[in-house]
């Protein structure tokens, strides 16, 4: 077993400031929507396709009813309106509502208004047990095909294409990956609206469309059955449409999505308060359907130097753990990232590394956890890539990962070709293999170089959270805390985008899934 | 013109002409395929090949390790290259020569441009941190470091570089995919002769696709591959800004430099 290193006290010392560092985001998140929010009830409500510009019918609609300035009431609501005006379908609805001076309209009585609720809160409910039942098939497939026991190996595919994409995640499949992950086109995170259909264009990653999900999850399931195990996908629920990402995912029955609290604010320079009110929604999303995150704190120590900022990761896991917990995920869910990124060509890189996910381990004991390769000091020297990888995999089956990202020895050099991917899997079987159940035949020595440093992260991670409580999870960010970036919280991208949530603001998926209805 | 060098690739003997290559092939793992592992490298030219390990890397795909002798000779001594006058400077004689020679501080800018977001190559060049050991720009107290981050417009980026007076701008990219980093590689520059700077400031591109040779095609000053330290780069935007105060003669090379 890995140490304990600090008391059960301390631990439950950093959750309780973690909830008080983000009482106040609540706040802002209650009082709030945006509008990818309101594209993502639109999607839900079936509303899918795009207009004659190729803009998606969610954008067209959503900006229609900002324009007007009656968003804040919810696009639920207007969506209901065009309904009681005789809309037969999603896309008449979106019709209707596009033509119609929606300033002008006449209030509803109150009776018609309720009736309108009721209808509209109908639909939804019918909606969301569409969802589950379809999650429930996944749950049975994974019941069919068993996984293997953790860490899952989790290798990318990057090629651009979603037709490539699916020859690559096959063979990653046949050569014993057991998570698929579709690296996005570059920058998708940058655009306010998701692309429609299959795409066969990208950069650096092919684009997250509901097509592509869907296509993808059809082969990995053909994949799974001809393995006899079941083989899970990923993408990216982040950036400006983070939530209705994590719906269309959730709807094509992904397995995980990469999720984050602040990784679009301190990464992507999204605006603060727009990404906190997008990602309590997205992992709303998550928590019903039963899909793992992968939150992005490895990112902190590309940016930042891994050993002096190894307590901000820890800091950051406990801030969002909390958000997820508050948005309905549980502990099983919680696949919160970190990574082996000190510079290996300093001393004892090993033991620093091993302390480093012990101590994650320790404090997030019912998480899978995302372990994450080295990215930031791999050069292209190929067969030291490969041995630098090696000691990941050592450091992810003595620590009980449950998610682990492969590095690849090509790292620095180009997207994986299929080779890569292949050593980089026979690479970590064989480690795994080799050394599972070490940590049952280890204890770590109380008063060692592995426990003591654990022991200081956390003193760190801990000073760090009181001082965000103290100034404030806004102010901490603006002075640089997370990952060396600095942000304010009317900076970045896609401010314009948060409405304030009228009185009689309506968002029906929002109660259902807070247990409001 | 010096005398002859013939060499060829060294395994354990001089001359044996040893390569070791990888490589897959679209189809199943089968003796067949072993046999077209062997074709496929006795036409590229290769002799005594032998098909060290044939691999399932998927059901219809075979990844080979091969080791082969080729016959090819070269002459070293025809290869021409700048001869290396100056010895590079280290991290302390680096600011006392700026501190000396130039009198204020040498300023630089660096961001990923156009839609790249990774960093991890402008971070290891100009971050406190810097890469394997070697301090990155912002550590030098005789450079002004200015890190953008990614997705900066070209055009933004050379405005600040106007506005900062820079010394050098360094242009990272690391998505190469359809050569995006060519294209917008190629915007930079022409943006850079519409706001004057062309010629002015020093100009590097830097990344893991990027070599020196690309980068005078494209109109940079230098190019920067992997592998490159700060302190390549450092030495580099130094000796531009010594060879533009006059105070070092143009051309001069020195150890280190990119070719």
């Amino acid at each position: 077993m890995s140490g304990l290193f600090v008391t059960d006290e301390q631990v439950a010392h950093a959750r309780a400031l973690a909830r008080e560092i983000t009482e106040p985001i609540f706040e802002l998140i209650g009082r709030n929507t945006t509008v990818s929010v309101e594209r993502t009830v639109l999607r839900w409500f079936g509303v899918d396709g795009v207009g004659n510009l190729g803009a998606p019918l969610v954008n067209l609609m959503v900006d229609r009813l900002q324009a007007a300035g009656v968003l804040n009431r919810g696009a639920a609501f207007w969506y209901g309106r065009a309904l009681r005006m005789g809309a037969t379908s999603p896309l008449d609805a979106v019709e209707r509502l596009t033509a119609a001076p929606l300033e002008r309209l006449a209030p509803l009585s109150h009776e018609d208004e309720a009736k309108l609720r009721d209808e509209v809160r109908a639909e939804a409910r019918a909606a969301v047990d569409e969802l589950k039942a379809r999650v429930a098939k996944r749950e049975a497939l994974k019941r069919e095909f068993p996984m293997p026991p953790a860490p899952h190996k989790y290798v990318i595919v990057a090629t651009g294409n979603i037709f490539d994409d699916l020859d690559q995640a096959r063979a990653a499949a046949q050569a014993g990956a057991d998570v698929i992950a579709v690296i996005r086109s570059t920058a998708q995170s940058l655009l306010d609206y998701v692309p429609q259909g299959a795409t066969t264009e990208g950069f650096g990653g092919t684009y997250a469309t509901q097509e592509n999900f869907r296509i993808m999850r059809e082969a990995l399931d053909d994949e799974s059955e001809k393995l006899g195990r079941y083989v899970q996908l990923t993408n990216y629920s982040s950036g400006l449409c983070m939530s209705e990402i994590a719906f269309m995912a959730a709807y094509e029955r992904l397995d995980m999505l990469l999720n984050d609290a602040m990784y679009g604010i301190l990464f992507r320079d999204i605006n603060l308060r727009r990404t906190f009110i997008d990602q309590y929604f997205s992992r709303r999303i998550c928590a019903l359907a039963g899909i793992i995150i992968n939150t992005g704190e490895d990112n902190y120590i590309t940016t930042a130097d891994a050993y002096d900022a190894a307590h901000t990761v820890i800091a950051s896991q406990f801030i969002n753990e909390r958000f997820a917990l508050r948005a309905g995920l549980k502990d099983e869910q919680l696949g919160l990232g970190h990574s082996y990124e000190i510079d290996p060509h300093r001393p004892e890189t090993l033991l620093l590394e091993l302390s480093q996910a012990m101590l994650v381990r320790r404090c997030f004991p019912a998480a899978p956890l995302k372990y994450m390769p080295p990215t930031k000091h791999k050069e292209t020297d190929i067969f030291f890539s490969h041995v630098y990888d090696s000691m990941a995999h050592l450091v992810a089956m003595w620590t009980r990962q449950g998610i682990q990202l492969l590095g690849m020895m090509t790292e620095a050099m180009h997207t994986p070709l299929l080779a890569d991917r292949y050593e980089a899997l026979k690479a970590a079987s064989y480690v795994h293999r080799a050394a599972r159940g070490i940590d049952q035949e280890f204890t770590v020595k109380e008063d060692g170089l592995v426990a003591n440093r654990a022991r200081f992260v956390f003193g760190k991670a801990l000073e760090l959270l009181e001082e965000c409580r103290a100034d404030g999870m806004v102010a901490a960010i603006g002075r640089g805390r997370f990952g060396d970036v600095k942000r304010s919280e009317t900076g970045g991208k896609g401010l314009d985008g948060v409405v304030e949530k009228a009185s009689d603001y309506f968002n029906p998926f929002l109660d259902l899934m807070e247990g409001r209805a | 013109m010096a005398d002859k060098q013939l060499i060829r690739a060294y395994g354990d003997r001089r001359d044996d002409g040893v390569l070791q290559v990888s490589f897959t092939l679209p189809v199943a793992l089968s003796e067949k395929a072993k046999e077209a592992a062997q074709l496929y490298c006795t036409k590229l030219g290769l002799t005594e090949v032998k098909v060290a390990a044939a691999e399932k890397a998927a059901q219809h795909y075979t990844f080979f390790v091969v080791y082969a002798k080729s016959p090819v000779v070269i002459d070293y001594a025809a290869i021409d290259t700048p001869e290396i006058v100056i010895k590079k400077r280290g991290f302390a004689e680096l600011n006392k020569e700026i501190e000396e020679e130039i009198g204020r501080k040498v300023i630089v800018l660096g961001a990923c441009t156009g839609t790249d977001t990774h960093t991890v190559g402008i971070d290891a060049i100009l971050n406190m941190k810097g890469f394997a050991g070697d301090y990155g720009l912002e550590r030098y107290p005789w450079f002004e470091t200015y890190n953008l981050g990614s997705q900066v417009p070209n055009a933004e980026l050379i405005r600040k570089a106007k506005e900062k007076s820079a010394d050098a701008i360094l242009v990272s990219q690391v998505v190469t995919q359809r050569d995006v980093h060519k294209d917008n590689s190629r915007q930079f520059i022409e943006e850079a002769k519409k706001q004057g700077v062309h010629g002015k400031m020093t100009l590097l591109l830097g990344g893991p696709r990027v070599d020196h040779k690309l980068a005078l095609e494209l109109g940079f000053d230098a190019g920067f591959g992997p592998g490159t330290k700060p302190s390549d780069v450092a030495n580099f935007v130094v000796h531009q800004v010594l060879q533009r105060l006059g105070k070092e003669a143009k051309g001069t090379h020195y150890e280190g430099e990119p070719v």
